[in-house]
């Protein structure tokens, strides 16, 4: 096969042809690295790859296979991994000056699971710096570029990944979702992203950015390869407190599934003012196309979900500024040395962390300060309570829930950079559920007149990534959305 | 006339919590490794790293509570106290705040007018930090030890309920007593296992309104605890009598000065900015958790000392000094339940605690080597009962007892084989003992006939004659008899 080809297939069948031995794990990788080469020149998804890494890795599953061993249900599959995931003896650094060239010493739970199932670590993807952001700009490195429009943002902050997945220079790529991070690039740049129930996933060795709302997720071009995905990396995990023993189900069993009864809530408001009339457009089209499913449409709605923007932007900057303080040059990253030892700390951090992440590192520590703790820290606690009550009461009356993944498709780099509002407007579909710590995936849904993809965003109960991927896979069959993929980079 | 002030004295105790690893990792905590050799990514905040509680500290530090009569909270939650210094990894440390594990507590001290309680506000969770190393580097540099950081410690918080330093001191005693009898904490006060800070404010008799309080710190042997109050009352009596004020601030003790020196002001007091842990869920003890551990509680010192001055025969004074260390106290009940034997009396248990309460401590004492919560014994408890039982029996004399028991230390032998392996069994057979005294009598004609003469004294020296022909080894109350009537019969 060419490399093109190969680069062309779907992780499943990647998977299955490296299993039987029609191919090589070595001739995939080797066939994903030279796809990196060309298209990563212009979109500059990637910070670090492994290119001897992955072929290391790959020769390993080529001779479990010659040695007659099952191999895993990723073998031969190249992932790439957003750079806030650490892996061991590869450089991590969050997109950051502070922690350019760091090595961590081990591998996130999530990296050793998806080894563990053979899949082959191509490298490490660009994102917005410690995750903070929603069109990527705010990496150190250098911004990300949309495959789908090299002059439009991939979306934020797992627009590496995002970028990487619909470029085809991996099969997946594994993301981290705060407030939107996995899905709101995902409907971006057009593939299918999830993001797990709080707790599904194991968050060691994920780089905090907002301990109670970080989760990992995986992006892939389709929804079986997402759910074939979640079903590795999810499970139990001794070494984060966070981590549920509730089982994990067999997502993929759930493609092919037919939707016949299912509830689907819609919200009204998510298509009112504010809102793109193309995003509203393809989102009632995608109801309609859910109703012909057979599925019922019912009305919901989630009336705290308005405060969910002013309750983000208190609770993620407030734990950020707690867990970014152990990058203070002591013992690992960049260090700026002053006179003294405060000095020390304020030049590092002043020149280590660009102007996002500084901004939100104050903003949290103002949150969290003596005599505003209670009025914004607490406050923003108890409308977390009323949302997560919102999608109880919702979920009465529905299976999932529907709206758009964001008000808009990708917007222009440079667009928004000056106005940081108009920026987290960008996330208020996606905030709601990820206060809530409910699953919510971003599945293709459509396309704008000048060719961006549209996101749908399906938000679940707790733990029921199941009926998310059985409604997701049904609609991607039904949409036919699947075969579009972006023009080749030349 | 000048004012008289009465001082009000709390303390804070920091006591490691004895487990083998630490609070929030697995690292083993050994006092004295070389540096940075107990560290992992948890403890030296590693980007990525998690905490996760270490279930024996926990169970450690409900054991304190329950010991110190507190009310163990079904919930409690984790919270950051947010600070940068170079011996705090991660920039903040995980402590307790609003919602600590135990509160309201109480010890009751002896004071010379009597009992004292005094309360005990809350005692909650924490990890140690690091140790800086300063002036072993290069010039002025400061090194860190991470080997501490994240052992776990309880706070203990007092009432402001001491006032003076022989209160202060005595609380802090019994409080390291009632730690080490349940098995929580060594009571090391040199290697830092158990610390004080102590808060002191003076106020005019009569008063019932706090005057401003100093924190000392630094204060970590008893000698320095009493000597930096009484210093630290002294000055403040000093500053009000001549018409000053008190500044609210820390202040450190400095013994080479043989005062407390300020560290930092009110002002400079850090906004910690404590907020709930979001990598840690609300640590959840049960009911019936906190009822096992309560059903299990060993014997206080306190509890000791009562039950064996009522069954063991022994004195407030004996019972203090056996319950020095709770290996010693566990040591001397062993010897005595082994020397009454089962079954035995009340009177029978009586005796035989007295005899094994002075020998313990006119001769195992000395040979007791103690390390925090270890002691080692050169001779076993049961062999002492041993050697008691054969004085007892009238095997030895008491006398022999000594002799025996120092050859039981650098042989390891029982006193029995000891015994006969040297022939020194005492003489209780009268036939020999009479032929020693018919020979010491027809050898001393004069000294007989004096004793009949009415010369009584003379009695001592044929003892002493007879004691020698036996080589000391005939029971001295038989040959008082055997003389006595052998010399009548004359
Ligand atoms: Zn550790």
């Amino acid at each position: 096969m060419t490399s093109q080809a190969l680069c062309a297939l779907s992780g499943i069948e990647i998977q299955k042809k490296v299993a039987s031995g029609d191919v090589s794990a070595v001739e995939v990788t080797n066939a994903f690295l030279e796809r990196i080469t060309h298209q990563d020149r212009k979109l500059h998804a990637f910070l670090y790859v492994d290119a001897e890494g992955a072929l290391a890795q790959a020769a390993t599953v080529d001779r479990a296979r010659k040695a007659g061993e099952t191999l895993g249900p990723l073998a031969g599959v190249p992932v790439a991994l957003k750079d806030n995931l650490c892996t061991r003896g590869v450089p991590t650094t969050c997109a950051s000056k502070i922690l350019a060239g760091y090595v961590p010493p081990y591998d996130a739970d999530a990296v050793e699971r998806l080894r563990r199932a053979g899949a082959i670590a191509v490298g490490k993807t660009n994102m917005d710096e410690f995750a903070m952001g929603s069109s990527n700009e705010n990496s150190a490195f250098g911004p990300v570029k949309n495959p789908w429009d090299e002059t439009r943002a991939p979306g934020g902050s797992s627009g590496g990944s995002a970028a990487a997945t619909a470029s085809s220079m991996a099969s997946f790529a594994l993301g981290s979702d705060t407030g939107g991070s996995v899905r709101q690039p995902g409907a971006f740049c057009g593939v299918t992203a999830l993001k797990p129930t709080y707790g599904r996933v194991s968050r060691f060795g994920l780089i905090a950015f907002a301990s109670s709302l970080d989760q990992i997720g995986p992006f892939a071009r389709s929804v079986r390869e997402a759910a074939r995905v979640l079903s590795v990396i999810a499970g139990h995990d001794a070494r984060d407190a966070t981590s549920t023993t509730t089982a994990v189900d067999d997502y993929e069993a759930e493609c092919g599934k037919e939707v016949r009864g299912l509830r689907v809530g819609v919200v009204a408001d998510a298509l009112g003012a504010g809102v793109d009339a193309e995003v509203v457009k393809a989102t009632r089209a995608a109801v309609a196309k859910l109703a012909e499913l057979g599925c019922e449409i019912v009305d919901v709605s989630l009336p705290h979900a308005t405060h969910a923007l002013a309750a983000y932007y208190l609770i993620a900057p407030a734990e950020a500024s707690s867990n970014l303080a152990r990058f203070d040059g002591m013992r690992y990253g960049l260090r700026k040395t002053g006179d003294d030892l405060t000095a020390t700390y304020g030049t590092t951090r002043a020149e280590g962390f660009g102007p996002e992440v500084r901004r939100r590192i104050m903003l949290g520590t103002y949150a969290l300060s003596a005599g505003y703790y209670d009025a914004f820290y607490v406050k923003a606690q108890k409308v977390r309570t009323l949302i997560r009550r919102d999608y109880d009461a919702a979920f009465k009356k529905c299976d999932v829930v529907l709206t758009p993944t964001s008000p808009t498709t990708a917007f222009k780099l440079g667009e928004k950079t000056s106005d940081p509002l108009a920026m987290y407007m960008a996330d208020i579909f996606t905030l709601p559920p990820s206060l809530a710590g409910l699953p919510a995936v971003s599945i293709p849904g459509g396309y704008s007149a000048d060719g961006l993809p549209i996101g749908l965003q399906l938000t679940g109960r707790a733990f029921d990534e199941k009926t998310l991927v059985r409604v997701s896979d049904a609609y991607e069959r039904a949409s036919g959305w699947l075969s579009r993929r972006p023009s080749e980079i030349v | 006339m000048a004012t008289t002030y009465e001082p009000v004295i709390g303390l804070e105790v920091h006591a490691q919590l004895f487990s083998k690893t630490k609070m929030f990792c697995g690292c083993s905590i050994s006092f004295g490794a070389p540096p940075n050799t107990q560290v992992c990514p948890v403890c030296l905040a590693l980007p990525g790293a998690l905490p996760v509680p270490n279930a024996r500290a926990i169970e450690l530090a409900v054991r304190a509570a329950l010991a110190l009569g507190c009310t163990v909270n079904e919930r409690s939650v984790f919270a950051r106290k947010n600070y940068f210094y170079p011996d705090l990894s991660k920039g903040y440390q995980i402590s307790q705040f609003d919602l600590p594990l135990n509160t309201g507590g109480k010890l009751v001290i002896d004071t010379p007018s009597g009992p004292r309680e005094v309360g005990i506000t809350r005692i909650h969770v924490e990890e140690d930090a690091a140790k800086n190393l300063h002036g072993v580097g290069h010039g002025t540099d400061t090194l860190v030890d991470f080997n501490r950081a994240g052992t776990a410690l309880i706070e203990i918080v007092g009432e402001p309920d001491l006032r003076n330093a022989d209160e202060a001191e005595a609380y802090l005693k019994k409080l390291r007593e009632v730690l080490m009898f349940v098995g929580v904490n060594d009571g090391n006060l040199e290697e830092g296992s158990f610390r004080c800070d102590a808060n002191v404010s003076i106020r005019p008799v009569g008063q019932e309104k706090f005057g401003t309080r100093c924190e000392l710190k630094n204060i970590n042997s008893f000698r320095f605890v009493r000597k930096a109050i009484e210093y630290e009352i002294t000055r403040q009596e000093a500053v009000l009598s001549a018409g000053g004020t008190i500044t609210q601030e820390t202040r450190t003790y400095s013994d080479g000065l043989g005062k407390t020196i300020p560290m930092r002001t009110k002002e400079d007091a850090h906004d910690y900015r404590y907020f709930p842990d979001p990598d840690l869920p609300p640590l959840v003890i049960t009911r019936a958790f906190i009822e096992k551990l309560r059903v299990t509680a060993p014997e206080l010192a306190e509890q000791k000392r009562t039950r064996w001055q009522k069954e063991l025969g022994v004195t407030l004074y004996d019972a203090t000094v056996l319950t020095g260390h709770p290996k010693i106290a566990d040591y001397f009940e062993e010897a005595a339940a082994a020397l009454a034997g089962k079954d035995a009396s009340p009177e029978a248990r009586a005796a035989a605690g007295k005899k094994v309460a002075n020998f313990v401590q006119s001769e195992v004492l000395r040979t007791v080597t103690t390390r925090g919560l270890e002691a080692e014994f050169a001779v076993s408890a049961e062999y002492v009962a041993e050697l008691l039982r054969l004085v007892e029996g009238g095997s030895i004399s008491g006398k022999m007892a000594k002799d025996v028991f120092a050859e039981m230390i650098t042989t390891g032998r029982s006193a029995s084989k000891i015994i006969e392996q040297k022939g020194l069994s005492q003489v209780t057979d009268t036939s020999v003992i009479e032929a020693a005294v018919a020979e010491v009598l027809a050898a001393n004609a004069s000294q007989v006939e004096k004793y009949k003469a009415g010369k009584t004294s003379v009695v001592g020296f044929f003892v002493g004659q007879i004691m020698r022909a036996t080589k000391g080894a005939a029971n001295p109350q038989l040959v008082n008899d055997i003389l006595k009537k052998m010399l009548d019969a004359q």
